[in-house]
């Protein structure tokens, strides 16, 4: 296999975009990744979207944004694994380089959630559950959540003011982040006191409903000089892995054991440990995914997630800071574009170029992204080349 | 909901059949062609106790927009004696006297009133024990 370099990424400002098309959302995204690199012309698109057909009734994703993005007959195609669709289309991007198959590729992905009520977006996101076993009877994706937030706080004391450090502490990331939903403060009074979703989750525990796309573009690392004048980041370890779609069949529910997998497969490929990372984006789709997925991911014991955020572990200047993007708790949630974001901001920090949120000796980086309620995850090491 | 696929999910729904492999004995909720646990592709058909344990669970607030007239009600996991879990609404309970570990029963309610045309969806969910 060959090694592949990452030589371009873009974001643009996510939010709630009522004056852009799915097509525009991503179409920009791309543009701006394009332009971080000498590339033109691509060899294969690949874009991660959970749901065209739902939010806005389009599929058939990988024509339209190759066509939109000014290179109509480009082979292009859609990925999904719910919200952990970006991490897909990511790997298979890689696995398109690595193999030989194709040299320039770009990675993307993209979500277009306001062109439907909040009614119409919770049905959307219903599909990444067990449709006939969990949201017939009533489940919901905070629900989810809130089952595994008791079962966790049962088992290993976590505490009410832990989860909404997660909150606090990813939300004060976000304000330096220029292209977050929301970059502000909140405070733990507020987490704590705001509207009660699914007991015990609030509306501050949850991930907001997005507008947003994020590219990313890969090449063999023999040609990424040529390719790109940016400081040259590589990925060094891939994992995949999925799990029960419902979470009342899975072994343990206080823990996300195809992170813990996926994990494993990476940090062996890539020759490091938990303790080797320096800064990780996790999916804190809810307060309590964040805890849980830092112990999933060997950053924790089991049970100590909640009191390492406590303690100021996970934030900037902490052992390892986590989410310093704002995670998709601040940064926002679209979700098929969500692994791509992680790509992007591990990225920007190995190569120095995070501004404000930039944090010192940035050499290896770890983006963790799930679907569901974590019934698929994919997980990504990168490294300073 | 479409009749055909109404229809397919009524055995377990309806009546808490589930399916044991016949090699090794693992029950599953709902049917599956092959055991994950020993690879055997033939299962019986057995009634599932109507006695549970409650795992976890929650107050659902913000419910789907079908279960709007509903709010706010108790979701649970439960575990079955024969090892299967299921989720479904606790209900006859106030909130209060929820608590892990507690004994609950199944019992065959009306689950949610489907689309414009108001078509009855009918299945399980855990009560106290009488």
């Amino acid at each position: 296999m060959r090694d592949v370099a990452v030589i371009g990424v873009g974001m643009p400002k996510w939010g709630e975009l009522w004056d852009k098309s799915l097509r525009d959302v991503f179409v920009e995204a791309a543009l701006l990744a394009l332009a971080d690199t000498k590339v033109d012309k691509l060899d294969n698109m690949l874009i991660g979207c959970m749901s065209g057909g739902l939010f806005v009734g389009q599929e058939h994703i990988g024509a339209i944004m190759a066509d939109y993005l000014g290179q109509r007959h480009l082979a292009a195609g859609r990925v999904e694994s719910a919200c952990a669709s970006g991490g897909l289309a990511f790997r298979c991007a890689i696995a398109e380089v690595a193999s030989g198959m194709s040299d320039v590729v770009l990675a993307g992905g993209v979500e277009k959630m306001t062109d439907v009520s909040g009614d119409g977006a919770t049905y959307a996101l219903a599909a990444a559950a067990d449709q006939e076993y969990e949201v017939f009877n009533g489940a919901t994706f905070p629900g989810l959540y809130a089952l595994m937030a008791r079962a966790h706080m049962e088992k290993y004391g976590t505490t009410r003011d832990q989860l909404a450090h997660v909150a606090v502490k990813n939300h004060h990331n976000g304000t330096k982040n220029p292209n977050a939903q929301y970059p502000f403060e909140v405070t733990l009074d507020q987490v704590k006191n705001s509207v009660m979703i699914a007991d015990p989750l609030r509306i501050l525990d949850c991930s907001p409903i997005t507008d947003g796309a994020a590219a990313v573009i890969v090449c063999p690392m023999e040609m990424a000089k040529d390719l790109t004048e940016k400081p040259l980041v590589k990925v060094t370890g891939l994992g995949q892995a999925t799990d029960a779609i419902a979470l009342h069949s899975r072994q343990d529910i206080t823990t996300i054991e195809a992170t813990t997998v996926a994990a494993k497969e990476a940090f062996a490929m890539a020759g490091k440990g938990p303790k080797d990372i320096d800064f990780a984006e996790v999916h804190d789709c809810f307060t309590i995914a964040e805890i849980v997925v830092t112990e999933s991911l060997g950053f924790f014991e089991p049970g100590k997630g909640g009191p390492a955020v406590e303690a100021g572990e996970t934030a900037r200047g902490g052992r390892i800071p986590i989410n310093l993007s704002g995670g998709l708790k601040s940064k926002g949630h679209p979700v098929g574009a969500t692994g791509i974001a992680q790509i992007y901001e591990i990225v920007k920090q190995l190569r120095g170029d995070a501004g404000e949120r930039q944090i010192e000796n940035a050499k290896v980086g770890l983006a963790q992204n799930m679907g569901g309620s974590g019934a698929s995850t994919l997980v990504h090491i990168l490294e300073v080349a | 909901m479409f009749p055909a696929r109404y229809a397919r999910e009524m055995p377990h729904r309806y009546r808490l059949e589930a399916h044991k492999c016949k090699q090794c004995g693992k029950v599953f909720v709902p049917r599956r062609e092959i055991c994950d646990k020993c690879g055997a592709t033939e299962f019986e058909v057995i009634r599932l106790s109507d006695r549970v344990k409650l795992v976890t669970y929650t107050i659902i607030h913000t419910p789907a927009s079908q279960f709007k007239d509903q709010s706010p009600y108790a979701l649970g996991i439960c575990e079955f004696p024969e090892g299967v879990r299921l989720t479904a609404q606790v209900v006859d309970i106030d909130f209060a006297d929820l608590k892990t570990g507690m004994d609950l029963q199944v019992e065959f309610r009306r689950i949610q009133t489907d689309g414009h045309e108001g078509i009855l969806s009918y299945g399980y969910k855990f009560v106290p024990v009488i």
